[in-house]
This record gives structure tokens, C-alpha cells and sequence, in this order.
């Protein structure tokens, strides 16, 4: 009886230490990425940039004395891939998941970490990924629905533009910005003069170039992924098309810029983050970034570097590793970058998951964007 | 009327590009028999080495072109030949087509592990600007493109019709045994239709890489509609490979332009079930018998 009742202490002390070197140990995060196929310029930035955040996180003592243990899985830009991995990462015990960024495969791998309660970030833009009552998920960019009105604004009073011919992928993240930019544009009084989709990673824009130039709108907006923007803009130089060429975010990133060459400059877009506005926590970002990956990272990098310290600053606000009060707490969250520098700008989370930031118009000039005015978050941070 | 003629221009030169290949997939049936499936990556390769010697070299572009063609012709041509096709061949064409296919991903999986997976910018070897003859305006590019590709072409058709090799080549290609018994070393101009299919493939990627960009997985499109325009021209003939590469581009043009966008992937697809029902040799091939 004695003996049986040593050997039972001493499995529990055992055990014990078990749970106590698990909740000790280091905290598993993984990154479903987009790091091969048509995503795998915005993929590899975003994973890079959550990389960068990581190793800062850590080299300062980790999350609430816990190092944190980023393992990035490449969903090859597909959707089925993203959701087996999506599995994979719940059966390794994630505590948060970030990515994937393309907006097809998320509203695929969602339902895996919605089941097992597990906080999930996106890149993702498309206005139905928030729409859907998950409360695990939760953006690094703004949804379609706020970026559009503001663009439409702007095509309205600065371009001044009656019509506009509208270039996009047929996707998730093409879809819904097409439909949120025709009813944007729609309020506005814009007449949408031709309504052009292509194929995600389409290689030949000649079709749809000269489709936007025998429109004769007064402009072009263009809303497809990084690869197929460059080789759409280097087109609409190849045809000699000379209004203005609007886009969203992905128009004017850091590898659009690199792969369209010259055929870049002129072209416009709204952004939710660039390394070119003046904020001194983003400057400081920009730095570090090129350090450790010897380039300029585009807005994807920003979003995973600040999804991933948004991580961070609910955690330590929860004050324990347990996502569900995790998302109880994203809802309504305000993290302000005077106190949490890696989020980059002050940031709000709506119950949706949405978030509200301030955001940029930029011109790419002379193979650079250039920041041409700041727009305020929809509604004042408080 | 403007707006054809630019649809029509522009078509023509991106089916050059599908013809130059298309080509190729041709020139190897005849001599060898052999149908090669990495016919698309045997276009990306080169045009991640030019930018080698270009980008890491700092090499200027038509030098980096040449280069680039000597390592082809060592690669693509000889290597892929002796390594691949001379052990295989001798067990038909089903195993080769397999061995093609798996050396088609073996050569995106290596670029992608031992490049990178992300496109890499391309310039034209041609300047910016368009050409303008009141409405009609086409651009430098679209022109230099139908220029090398045509000459390339016409200088093929001269080497082939016009020099002792290549009449032998045409020997080998039309019946082996008949070549043997004239002397022709057969298996020397075997070699040469590689070599042949190996710089082909090299200046497909000058031209297509600006437009495609320089990815692991940009011969995927060009590979499949190559032998789609190959298929249709008629696949022992060149002058099929030719008319069948211009024939899809100038009607995805077409397609993209007055149909919708959307539909133009699909154009060389449908010529090519229809050709395949209608008229298997192709629109300029001659149909072979065989005896069982």
C-alpha cells in the first residue's frame, strides 16, 4: 500500500512537471504561407515579416517568459493545401495562427482553427472573410469594404474621372474588391465603362489592355495579385495607355515595382502600409527589415511584423496563453504604437475581426512610392 | 479597323513565340521520335541563366544570350540527349514521355528550391515605345519579337533546305534506315536537331520572359500551348509548327479582345479538340500509316 501510494505521488510529480515544463516551453505560432505558386511574393513577405517580429519578441524575453516557436508551412497558393495544413497546425497545438494572406485559401482553412478555437490573422482582403460570424478571426489589413469608398473618393475629387474601366482577378480577393469597388464607385456616380476579369496568374494582358483602351474611360483601376499587376502595368506601357492607373495596395508594392519596371511610375494606389510613410515606428521597421533580408519589404511584410506583435500585446493584456479569452479580447482592442511600437500605427478592432487604422495614397515616382497624403482611420481612434 | 490590325500584329508576335517552340517539339519527333513534355521548362531555364549573366555578371543582354545558348546547347541539348533520350528511346516513346514529364517538375521543384519561388523581372531586349501610323499603333516590342523570330525561322528553313547537313538532317528525319545506307552519320544529326531545339528554346525565352517574368513555373503555359500549336499545325511538318504558334496567338488576341478576356485561355484548347476530331494530322501534317 505504501509502495503503491509512492509510486502514484511520483507519477503525479512527474506529470506535473510535464504540464509545468509545457506551459514554460516555448509558445507554438504557425504560419500557413503562401512561399511557392501564384501568392508567393505576398506569402514569403508576410512570413518574413512575422520572422522579424519573432526573433525581436524573443531576443526581449518572449511573450509573458515564454519564447515564441514560428514554424511556416508553404500552402503552395492553394486552398486545399491550406486547409490540410491548417489541420496540421492544430494537431501540433498552434496557440495562434497567422495566415494564409490570400484570401481563397483562408475562407478554406478557417473552418480548421474556427473548430479547435484557435486565433487565426489574414492577409487576406476579401470583405466575406469577416462576414462570416467566426469570432477567431481577426485582420492585419483593412477589408475591401472600408479601403474602396475611401479610393472611390479620391478617383472622384482628385482624378475627377466620369468613368472608370476596372481590371480584376477572378478570385476570392478579385471578386469581392471588384464588388466592393463597383458599389463604391456606384455611390460615388462613376460609371464602371468596362468590367475586365482575368485569370489568376494570367501571363498575357494584351486582351485586356486594349479592352480598357477602347472603353475610353477616364481611367483604369486594376485589381489583381502582385505578379499580375506588374506584367498588367508593363502592358498598359507596352500599349502606350497614358491616363491614370489607380489601384489598391497591391498595385504599387515594393515587387511590383521591382518586376514592372519602369511601367510602374505614374501609378496610384490607396495603402494600408507602406515603408514610405513618415511614421518613425514604420522608418524604423524599414531598417530592420532591409537589414535581415537585404530588400524593401511591401505591405504584406508590414502586416505579419504587426499581426504578429498585435499577438503579443493581447497576450500580455489577457495575461495568459488561452485563445479563447484571446479573442474575446481582440474584439474591441485598441493598441496604441506610442505603447506597442510594432504595431506600427494606432490600430482598432472592431467585434468583426475588421480593423481601422489611419492609411495612405501613394504615386510611384521614379521606381519609388511616394506618399502623396495620409487619410484618417473611418472612424477617430479613441 | 486599327485595333485588328494591332490584335492582329500583337497576336503574331506572341505566336511567333509559340511557334519557335512549337518548332522545336516538332523538329525532335522527326529526327528521334521524341516527344518532349519539359519542352516549357527547357524555356525557363535559359531565361533564369541570362539573368545570371546578366544581373550577377553584369553582362549586356545579347551577350548574356549567347552564353546562354552555349549552355543550352550543353544542357538542354547534348546532356538531355545522352542522359535522358538515347537510353530510353530504344523502349518507345511511352517511357520517354514519362521520363519528359518527370524531368519537366524535377527542373521547377530545383528552381524553385535552389533559385527562388518568386517571378524575377525581365527588361525587353527591345526599346519602349510604340510605333504610330495614325491610328495604328504597334509597339517596338511586338516588332522586334516578329523580327528575330523570323529570322530565326527563315534562317532555319535555309539551313534545312539549302546545306548538305541539313538536307541530312532531313534525311534522318524522313527515313533513318534509307540515311544510314547513304553514309549519313545519323546520330550526329540527331544531336544537331537538340542543339537546334536547345537554342530555340533560348531565344523563346528572350522573348517571352518579358512578358511571362522570370518564374520557376512560366514554361507550364508556354510548353502546353506549344504543343497544342504543334498538334494543330500538324506534327511532322515545321511549316505546321509555324502556321499552328500563329494561329493561337492571333485568335487568343482575338478571343480576349472581342469575346471577353476571360474565354482566351481556352482558345488553343478548343482549336486543338477540334483539329484532333476533324483533321488528327493536323492542318498542314501528313497523315502516316503503320503497319501492325
Amino acid at each position: 500500500m505504501k509502495r503503491l501510494f509512492r509510486n502514484s505521488a511520483a507519477a503525479l510529480a512527474l506529470a506535473a512537471c510535464g504540464v509545468a515544463f509545457a506551459q514554460q516551453g516555448p509558445v507554438q505560432i504557425v504560419g500557413l504561407m503562401e512561399l511557392s505558386g501564384t501568392g508567393a511574393t505576398a506569402g514569403t513577405n508576410f512570413d518574413n515579416g512575422v520572422k522579424l517580429a519573432v526573433k525581436e519578441i524573443n531576443a526581449a524575453g518572449g511573450i509573458l517568459g515564454r519564447k515564441i516557436e514560428y514554424t511556416s508551412m508553404d500552402t503552395q497558393s492553394a486552398p486545399q493545401t491550406a486547409k490540410a495544413l491548417a489541420q496540421k497546425a492544430v494537431d501540433q497545438g498552434a496557440y495562434v495562427v497567422m495566415g494564409p494572406v490570400f484570401s481563397g485559401s483562408f475562407i478554406v482553412s478557417m473552418v480548421e482553427t474556427k473548430r479547435a478555437e484557435i486565433p487565426n490573422f489574414t492577409g487576406g482582403e476579401a470583405a466575406n472573410i469577416t462576414q462570416q460570424g467566426n469570432p477567431y478571426v481577426f485582420r492585419t489589413s483593412f477589408t475591401q469594404s472600408t479601403a474602396m469608398p475611401k479610393l472611390a473618393r479620391y478617383i472622384k475629387d482628385s482624378v475627377k474621372a466620369k468613368s472608370v474601366a476596372m481590371v480584376w482577378v477572378n478570385n476570392d480577393f478579385g471578386k469581392g474588391g471588384r464588388d466592393s469597388m463597383s458599389k463604391a464607385l456606384e455611390a460615388q456616380g462613376i460609371k464602371v465603362a468596362a468590367d475586365i476579369s482575368t485569370d489568376p496568374g494570367q501571363v498575357d494582358f494584351s486582351a485586356a489592355v486594349l479592352k480598357v483602351k477602347q472603353s475610353n474611360a477616364d481611367a483604369v483601376f486594376v485589381y489583381t495579385n502582385e505578379e499580375e499587376s506588374a506584367r498588367a502595368l508593363r502592358e498598359l506601357k507596352k500599349q502606350g495607355y497614358d491616363k491614370p492607373i489607380i489601384g489598391e495596395t497591391t498595385l504599387t508594392g515594393q515587387k511590383v515595382i521591382e518586376l514592372a519596371g519602369d511601367a510602374a511610375n505614374g501609378a496610384v494606389a490607396h495603402v494600408g502600409l507602406t515603408v514610405d510613410a513618415p511614421q518613425p515606428a514604420i522608418k524604423a521597421f524599414d531598417e530592420k527589415f532591409q537589414k535581415d533580408y537585404k530588400y524593401k519589404s511591401d505591405h504584406n511584410g508590414m502586416k505579419g511584423y504587426s499581426g504578429m506583435y498585435v499577438v503579443k500585446a493581447i497576450t500580455e493584456k489577457v495575461g495568459k496563453f488561452d485563445g479563447k479569452a484571446f479573442a474575446k479580447a481582440m474584439h474591441g482592442a485598441t493598441i496604441r504604437a506610442k505603447d506597442v511600437p510594432g504595431v506600427l500605427l494606432d490600430v482598432h478592432f472592431d467585434d468583426n475581426g475588421d480593423l481601422d487604422r489611419e492609411s495612405f495614397l501613394v504615386k510611384v515616382v521614379g521606381g519609388k512610392q511616394v506618399v502623396t497624403a495620409t487619410l484618417p482611420p473611418v472612424n477617430p481612434i479613441q | 479597323m486599327a485595333d485588328f490590325l494591332q490584335l492582329i500584329i500583337s497576336g503574331t508576335a506572341t505566336g511567333a513565340i509559340y511557334a519557335l517552340c512549337a518548332l522545336g517539339f516538332t523538329l525532335l519527333w522527326q529526327a528521334s521520335g521524341t516527344i518532349n513534355f519539359a519542352q516549357g521548362e527547357f524555356v525557363m531555364l535559359p531565361a533564369f541563366v541570362m539573368l545570371f549573366f546578366i544581373n550577377t555578371a553584369g553582362l549586356p543582354v545579347w551577350i548574356a544570350f549567347l552564353l546562354t545558348c552555349l549552355v543550352a546547347m550543353l544542357l538542354l541539348g547534348y546532356t538531355f540527349k545522352r542522359a535522358i533520350v538515347d537510353p530510353l528511346i530504344r523502349h518507345g516513346v511511352i517511357p520517354l514521355v514519362i521520363a519528359t514529364l518527370g524531368l519537366s517538375i524535377g527542373m521547377k521543384q530545383l528552381t524553385k528550391a535552389g533559385v527562388t519561388a518568386q517571378a524575377m523581372p525581365f527588361n525587353s531586349p527591345f526599346p519602349d515605345g510604340l510605333l504610330a501610323l495614325g491610328d495604328f499603333k504597334v509597339s517596338y516590342a511586338d516588332i522586334g519579337t516578329l523580327l528575330l523570330a523570323g529570322l530565326i525561322v527563315i534562317g532555319l528553313q535555309l539551313f534545312l533546305n539549302r546545306t548538305v547537313t541539313g538536307r541530312a538532317m532531313q534525311a534522318v528525319a524522313q527515313n533513318t534506315d534509307a540515311a544510314k545506307v547513304l553514309g549519313i552519320n545519323v546520330q550526329r544529326m540527331v544531336l544537331y536537331t537538340f542543339l537546334i531545339n536547345a537554342v530555340l528554346a533560348v531565344v523563346a525565352a528572350l522573348l517571352v520572359t518579358p512578358t511571362y517574368l522570370a518564374k520557376f513555373d512560366m514554361g507550364e503555359s508556354i510548353g502546353l500551348k506549344a504543343f497544342y500549336a504543334a498538334i494543330i499545325g500538324g506534327f511532322n511538318q515545321t511549316r505546321g509548327a509555324l502556321l499552328g504558334g500563329v494561329l493561337v496567338g492571333v485568335l487568343e488576341n482575338l478571343t480576349g479582345a472581342y469575346v471577353s478576356p476571360a474565354y482566351k485561355e481556352g482558345v488553343a484548347l478548343l482549336l486543338f479538340l477540334v483539329v484532333i476530331i476533324f483533321r488528327p494530322e493536323g492542318l498542314l501534317g501528313k497523315a502516316e500509316e503503320r503497319k501492325v
